[in-house]
């Protein structure tokens, strides 16, 4: 396992050698770097997370496992400030973003949601809106504007990378809700790249799906690996396996805050866990 | 026996005969029974109570044509004792209230509710919603004597500011000398204008609750999914809440129009009786429905009296026309909502 450093809670990860190679021509990797230092949650006066620390590099996908109140959707919407959101929500430690931390009190936590995309468990299209404006909604939102020829390239190009283009290219006119729950979610992915965000999180974006839909939904994942640093949260095993490079394994033992177990290259958490608790959950064990 | 053969040969469906959907009937429990009817009884009660005052009021309206012919509907002047009354005034200045305090009203509920669901934090949002609700319960002779002696002197110099620069306009046009050493106050008073404005005071709370409660149903998933893509929350507004909460608007629009179409006590405190058609809202005087029945009823007799009740069957007729639009436009739901998961 040359390469590959096992990492205990507090440590932040490294990437497999394997990984590395894919870049090795001298550009820089597509994507941007994501690190979560120290990173405790609260819900009022209750904590949730304590002291997570993971490092999300571009090129590789990072999958989230663990049981349900383990704190990995919190951990999610920490990432890009959907945390907030919530009244009694609080956070302790740093996210960064390339290097700068994305809770600075000079950062737009706009400009940092528009970098930082998110893809939801049930999707989400603007349900009135039309597919292409739907595409191009986060345009809208953001203020930007676009000539005609730039805005169709776009709904085109977005459509393409989320693998809904030749499914919906003859009905850009037709409203987003009517679409399948599968087809909604890659319309959803598609809108979230549309923005050209560098990172891209993912609440179990399949779990709301039938087997077929999840397929293509991982299929496009995968092509995405390569443009944008991708975080998912997933509770289906072999998912994580499918489609992650890295995995970090969250756990909440009874009457304590989540936290990362284990966390490592995937191969190595599924195939040679440390922590007995890791082996247990990937092997079906519990949870 | 084995899997798969379970159907006794009596039970098997018999192609040759056509199916037939089965009648399910249940006997209810005493007190169902009981609880249904005495609900059902009520119910009906109440509609029979609607149509009865309709079919009265427009009982009315045969012995009033009888007497005054269609001019009834036609001639501006209500002349008691004359037999050339008629109601067209009151109908348009009815109108011009409830389209001023509708006017009025529109921003100040759509914008407070807005601010209610989407911007306040939680304690301000229950403080404000009992204020909002409380202005609902204010009686509408306080809203009266408010506006006539509160309101009054302020939306006059209002009315002023707005005849001198957009005097222009026919509808802020007003007869006073513009260049009067003194103002003519007293032109400026009494009007539709400050009539508008305190029904408004009426219509907001109205209006604010019916669209509140729809821009709060507004999916916390469409939200989230806006900010998600760096909305700001204006954004958000624009492109979830409002056009979730479009029937919502409409609704506690025409609601709040009912509304204002029917106020008779803060009317009567505040315009001047006038009969004359006109569109100068800013200038004294006009009369409205409820405050012509409201005025003559008093001393009115035999085909007088029918007249009056033949007016607020016109009256009810527009509520009710307003009202069952409303209805419709509130509880019809948006086209998206049947695409949920």
């Amino acid at each position: 396992m040359s390469g590959r450093h096992v990492t205990q809670a507090d440590r932040t990860i490294y990437l497999p050698e394997a990984e590395f190679e894919e870049y090795d021509d001298g550009l820089p990797a597509p994507g941007a770097q994501l690190d979560a230092i120290n990173v405790s949650a609260w819900f009022g006066a209750n904590k949730v997370l304590h002291r997570v620390n993971l490092a999300m590099p571009p090129g590789i996908i990072t999958a989230l496992i663990g049981p349900s109140g383990c704190g990995k959707s919190t951990f999610l919407r920490i990432l890009n400030r959907m945390h907030e959101r919530v009244a009694s929500a609080q956070l302790a430690g740093e996210v960064r973003l390339n290097g700068e931390d994305i809770y600075a009190p000079q950062t737009r936590v706009t400009d940092t949601r528009r970098r930082i995309g998110m893809v939801f468990q049930k999707p989400n299209p603007f349900p009135t809106m039309s597919i292409s404006d739907n595409v191009v909604a986060g345009l809208k939102l953001n203020g930007t504007k676009v000539s005609r020829g730039e805005r169709h390239q776009l709904i085109e190009q977005s459509l393409m990378r989320a693998g809904l283009w030749l499914e919906v290219k003859d009905r850009l006119g037709s409203a987003g809700g009517a679409l399948s729950g599968g087809q909604q979610q890659r319309l959803c992915i598609a809108r979230s790249l549309a923005v050209n965000p560098e990172v891209l999180l993912m609440d179990e974006p399949c779990s709301a799906l039938d087997p077929t839909s999840t397929r293509r939904i991982e299929q496009t994942i995968l092509d995405l690996r390569d443009e944008v640093t991708i975080v998912i949260v997933t509770h289906n095993m072999q998912q994580a396996a499918r489609v992650s490079q890295q995995c970090a394994f969250f756990l909440a033992e009874s009457g304590t805050p989540g936290g990362i177990v284990e966390s490592g290259a995937t191969d190595q958490i599924f195939g040679s866990p440390v922590d007995p608790r890791t082996a247990d959950y990937v092997n079906g064990r519990f949870g | 026996m084995t899997i798969g053969a379970t159907l006794l040969p009596e039970e098997q469906p018999h192609g040759a005969q056509p199916e037939q959907p089965r009648r399910i009937a249940s006997s209810l429990h005493p007190a169902d029974r009981f609880f249904r009817n005495s609900v059902r009884g009520v119910g009906i009660f109440v509609l029979l109570l609607v149509v009865a005052i309709g079919v009265f009021l427009g009982f009315q309206l045969v012995p009033t044509i009888h007497l005054y012919g269609w001019h009834f509907f036609t001639q501006a002047k209500w002349l008691p004792g004359t037999k050339t009354s008629g109601i067209l005034a009151a109908v348009v200045g009815t109108i011009e209230v409830a389209i001023i305090a509708l006017a009025v009203a529109f921003p100040l509920a759509v914008s407070t509710a807005l601010y209610i669901t989407e911007v306040a934090p939680p304690r301000a949002r229950t403080w404000l919603i009992a204020g909002v609700d409380l202005m609902a319960a204010v009686p509408s002779i306080i809203y009266g004597a408010w506006g006539a002696f509160e309101l009054e002197p302020h939306a006059r110099d209002l009315a002023r500011w707005l005849s001198e620069y957009f005097g222009w306009l026919p509808i802020f046009k007003v007869d006073a000398d513009p260049h009067a050493a003194v103002w003519e106050k007293s032109r400026f008073t009494s009007s539709v204008f400050i009539a508008g404005i305190a029904v408004a005071m009426m219509v907001t709370p109205l209006a604010c609750a019916v669209m509140r409660g729809v821009f709060a149903q507004a999916p916390i998933g469409e939200r989230e999914g806006a900010l998600a893509l760096g909305a700001t929350r204006w954004g958000m507004i624009r492109s979830v809440v409002l056009p979730f909460g479009r029937g919502g608007i409409i609704g506690g629009t025409m609601l709040g129009l009912g509304r204002a179409l029917g106020e008779t006590v803060a009317v009567l405190l505040i315009i001047a009786p006038d009969f004359g058609i006109k569109i100068r809202i800013l200038q004294t005087g006009a009369i409205t429905i409820s405050s012509l029945i409201a005025n003559f009823f008093g001393e009115a007799t035999g085909g007088q009296l029918r007249a009056l009740l033949a007016a607020g069957f016109v009256l009810f007729v527009m509520t009710l026309a307003v009202n069952t639009v409303a209805g419709i436009v509130v509880t019809r739901s948006r086209s998206g909502s049947a695409t949920e998961l």
